[in-house]
């Protein structure tokens, strides 16, 4: 059956992309039973033929009279929520409410292209259409209640963990797939036609509830894996009813839960049953568990399991209706269903983390001449590289159009200067601080205390002033990004719990890594600070290598790449001695030189402080 | 109008249901902050409070529903003219979507009069919508900070002054406000925070058969609204007349000066910035009394509302790792061991 063996690949490898096709086909043509209840699906890929042929398959399978709309990144809230259509308002003399795409969607599917940039506030209101099913317009002198029953296809183009959409978005929709590993000859015909889910459209609304064993199966078998969200299980529970319709069944049966599973629980998962890591495979698997499922069609052999047939009794009074051999029967469906390397899967798979972890804040920029965030209109004179808010100018003149089209040659509506309404935008200066923290040899747990308390110390002053902070620990061979940069002193807390120490001294690395950094910072309009803690004994050289003389020529020669690229930086001294060497590597950097032999959290804060308070 | 789901098939979070409760006795308990990881069903239990409040007496006719007895006459309306026609209408809820625009929050000029009539009218915003009620923000820490600021100033004075467009507006606008939001999204300001009277945090819950409930109903409630709320009808409307007790019980519920001593000394022993957080244990212990049918408050309901009066207030120790909860329970059990 494997079609790819033919082209040379390792067998293995293509059938696993094989499957990977085949279970992404098996979510589209769920997805496209019942988009709204499913509400969507993430689709990690690069734009290209595979991601293309995929949404063409959701789009050939949905109703035809289904809308399918795009809706661009960072759409402004007028043409996402809806608003006041001016031109018409001011023709028919009433206020004429234009609607937004989401409520364009209604019924249908929107597409969220590069969604890894989405703004989170953008997020938020999907996310909120998706909870409601309607979206709530107040804006521009209207209160409106629009329908917006959808479902979202979310395309992620994130290359890196900490690129992904707004976890909010990402959180209620029930796929989440990675088609990176795809190439254009995985895409098979996969035999799901139109009129096919059609049929199970209408087979689902018959369907009769879910047994009690399914559902519980279901939440038992997200606990197994660790997946804490009480939203995957529910989603798992529609997917489950999907796939019976799919599969000509009249009701749900522990197979549609284990395939449900499978593809909600999975990516989802953190932890593994019965995992043992020494089993684990050496090489680093895909980012996406790819599980070997039986191509569609061949769910025939697979037993079939008769329900807890009792309807779940819902009175406020009801005493549970427990059967813990059904359920078992479904667990044991899931567990087999699932991969068994799972565990190792997870844990090379960061998406199924990402979403917790997601870097960019509300401070996200977008490339554009508008800057900052709009804070509302105000009157004044209209400056070259202003913008004029034009809803708000027009209301500005219309209550004077009676007294002023007195004197007019025609024309509809008067403008006049005092009307004029500018857009206001507010830039605040966000600053991210990078901590690089030596966590090499036998002072690097006190550092590592130290500028962690740092760090916590700095978020927690940092509400008003909006102040980002990562931190990079650098050890034998190795620098790590330990906390991306965030505002969240939760988040800090959480990902700074447990810090590793000991090794040798890679500074040229650490200092490359920073810089790349504080870059990435720079072009989302931030301002960077670099701040080493460390006593400057570089021992490690770029390549890994051994070697004091070598590894501090390296530094140096990357310290100078930082003082080129102009960015801020402090070089605290932690050896106990203060050392010629931190002081040429701050100079090459353009920087500050800190000696502080006893590292300590507030006279960190302070220090930092006076740096920034320094700079313009 | 949409089905909400009900309140009483709510699973757990006990907490948070109090605090709600709480405030619909006392809306001068300064509203309700409501932390928590997402998919908790935050959202839904706020929303779900609409078809659990009482109805209120209103000025008929007034389009800031006027209280008769306190308002009339104060509001931009001409309600004081139509005193002595009164009206019982729903306690409003109103929800402040992102993405609202300050005109629709405070009120604007009413474009279609001004259109047609070339007339200057204003049209009241949401915050004369929630006048008497509550005013619900979704995503608290995602709303614009003008708009917050904004919020805060009318919660705090109870009167929305508008000046605007060449308006010249002012009309009472007291309501209980309630936030939800998830910590992981940035923090908020301390003087925010401050502003909430109560705050709760809300984790999903772990326990598998309580995950199965909420499965469950949430199934059945996307399954068939209109069924499910009427099975749970009853247990609303229970939860509704504690609600309506509660109301009538506050006024007369008494508080020794024993317990306004342990207040202060709770307070003075975690070291909570200012007055309100002392303010707001004696309020809450008060509501919470009058909730459990007590008529003078006791050190227990005292100790029942500490946590979620105070745990937004105190001064973080950064270096501490110790959750603000633990640290309250700590000072109580010191204080008050018996």
């Amino acid at each position: 059956m494997s079609e790819g063996d033919q082209f040379g690949a390792a067998p293995a490898v293509r059938g696993k992309t094989a499957s990977v096709w085949n279970e992404a086909g098996l979510a589209a043509a769920l997805f496209a039973i019942d988009p709204i209840s499913l509400r969507g699906v993430v689709v990690r890929a690069g734009a290209g033929p595979v991601r293309d042929a995929w949404v063409e398959l959701v789009r050939r399978l949905l109703p035809p009279d289904a809308p399918i709309r795009r809706i661009p990144l960072n759409v402004e809230d007028d043409r996402l929520l809806g608003g006041l259509d001016l031109a018409a308002s001011l023709s028919l003399g009433r206020a004429v409410a234009q609607n937004g795409l989401l409520a364009a969607c209604d019924g249908g599917v929107a597409i969220l292209p590069m969604a890894e940039r989405m703004e989170d506030g953008v997020g938020a209101r999907l996310a909120a259409a998706l909870d409601h099913g309607e979206v709530a317009v107040e804006r521009e002198g209207l209160g409106l209640r629009l329908a917006a029953r959808l479902g979202v296809i979310v395309l992620d183009e994130g290359a890196t963990p900490e690129e992904h959409p707004p976890s909010a978005l990402v959180e209620r929709v029930a796929f989440w797939l990675d088609l990176n590993e795809l190439g254009h000859r995985d895409l098979r015909e996969l035999g799901y036609d139109a009129p096919d889910i059609e049929a199970a459209r209408r087979r689902l609304v018959r369907q009769p509830a879910p047994g009690y064993a399914i559902i519980e199966g279901l939440c038992a078998a997200a606990q197994i894996y660790g997946v804490e969200s009480i939203r995957a299980p529910l989603l798992a529970l529609q997917v489950a009813r999907a796939h019976a319709a799919l599969k000509d069944r009249d009701e749900v049966t522990a197979d549609d839960a284990a395939i449900a599973a499978r593809l909600v629980l999975g990516p989802r998962a953190t932890t593994a049953p019965d995992a043992d890591p020494a089993e684990t495979p050496p090489e680093p698997p895909p980012p996406e568990p790819p599980p070997e499922p039986p191509p569609p069609g061949a769910e025939s052999e697979e037993t079939r399991a008769r329900e807890d047939e009792t309807p779940p009794d819902l009175d406020p009074t009801d005493s549970q209706t427990e059967d813990t051999a059904a359920t078992d029967l479904v667990i044991d469906a899931i567990k087999a269903a699932l991969p068994t390397d799972l565990l190792a899967q997870v844990k090379a798979a960061k998406l199924a983390r990402a979403p917790a972890a997601r870097t960019r804040g509300e401070g996200a920029t977008t490339p554009s001449q508008r800057r900052g965030r709009p804070i509302g209109a105000r009157q004044g004179a209209l400056r070259p590289g202003d913008r004029l808010n034009l809803p708000a100018t027009l209301r500005a003149a219309t209550p004077w159009q009676k007294l002023r089209t007195a004197r007019a040659d025609g024309a509809l509506i008067q403008v006049r200067q005092e009307d004029f309404r500018i857009r206001r935008f507010i830039q605040k200066s966000e600053s991210t601080t990078i901590f690089v923290v030596d966590a090499s040899g036998s002072a690097a747990f006190q550092r590592l205390a130290e500028a962690k308390g740092a760090v916590e110390l700095l978020l927690a002053k940092a509400y008003v002033s909006r102040t980002r902070v990562a931190l990079i620990a650098f050890r034998s061979t190795e620098a790590e990004l330990l906390l991306a940069p965030t505002r969240s002193l939760t988040r800090a807390k959480r990902q700074l719990a447990e810090l590793p120490g000991g090794g040798g001294t890679p500074l040229a690395l650490a200092m490359d890594q920073a810089l790349a950094l504080a870059e990435a910072e720079k072009a989302k309009d931030r301002r960077p600070l670099l701040v080493f803690l460390t006593d400057g004994r570089a021992n490690i050289g770029r390549s890994g290598a051994s070697g004091r003389a070598a590894a501090e020529g390296e530094a140096l020669e990357a310290a100078s790449r930082i003082g080129a690229a102009g960015i801020g930086a402090v070089f605290v001294d932690t050896s106990p001695r203060p050392q010629p060497n931190g002081d040429r590597f701050a100079k090459a950097m353009g920087g500050v030189y800190a000696p502080l032999p006893y590292v300590n959290a507030d006279a960190m804060a302070g220090l930092i402080d006076n740096v920034k308070s320094l700079r313009p | 109008m949409r089905v909400v789901y009900p309140f009483s098939a709510i699973v757990g979070q006990e907490e948070m249901k109090l605090a709600i409760l709480m405030a619909a006795i006392d809306p001068g308990l300064g509203g309700v902050m409501v932390f928590g990881d997402r998919g908790t069903g935050k959202s839904t239990a706020v929303r779900a409070l609409a078809a659990l409040l009482p109805q209120m007496t209103a000025v008929k006719g007034c389009a800031y529903h006027c209280d008769p007895q306190r308002d009339a006459g104060r509001c931009a309306g001409d309600c004081g003219a139509m005193v002595g026609e009164t009206v019982l209408i729903s306690t409003p809820l109103v929800d402040l979507p992102l993405g609202a625009t300050e005109d629709r929050l405070v009120g604007a000029l009413d474009l279609e009069r001004a259109l047609t009539r070339g007339e200057k009218r204003f049209e009241p915003g949401l915050l004369a919508r929630a006048h008497r009620g509550f005013l619900y923000i979704d995503e608290v820490n995602l709303l614009e900070d003008h708009l917050v600021d904004l919020l805060l100033d009318v919660a705090a004075s109870g009167e929305n002054v508008v000046e605007r467009e060449g308006l010249s507006v002012r009309h009472p606008a007291r309501f209980v406000l309630v936030g939800s939001g998830n910590p992981e999204e940035g923090e908020l300001r301390p003087q925010l925070l401050d502003r909430f009277g109560l705050s709760v945090e809300v984790k999903t819950p772990k326990d598998l058969a309580a995950r199965v409930d909420v499965v469950r109903r949430r199934d059945a409630f996307d399954r068939d609204p209109q069924g499910f709320v009427a099975r749970w009808a009853a247990a609303d409307a229970d939860v509704r007349d504690q609600i309506l007790a509660g109301q009538a019980r506050l006024a007369t519920v008494q508080v020794s000066d024993a317990i306004l001593e342990a207040a202060s000394r709770l307070c003075m022993s975690l070291g909570s910035d200012g007055l309100r957080g002392e303010l707001t244990l004696m309020r809450a212990a008060r509501a919470y009394a009058a909730l459990k049918g007590a008529e003078t408050v006791a050190l227990e309901h005292l100790r029942a509302i500490s946590p979620m009066a105070l745990r937004h207030r105190l001064r973080r120790n950064v270096l501490d790792e110790t959750g603000s909860t633990v640290r309250i329970e700590r000072a109580i059990t010191e204080l008050f061991a018996a």
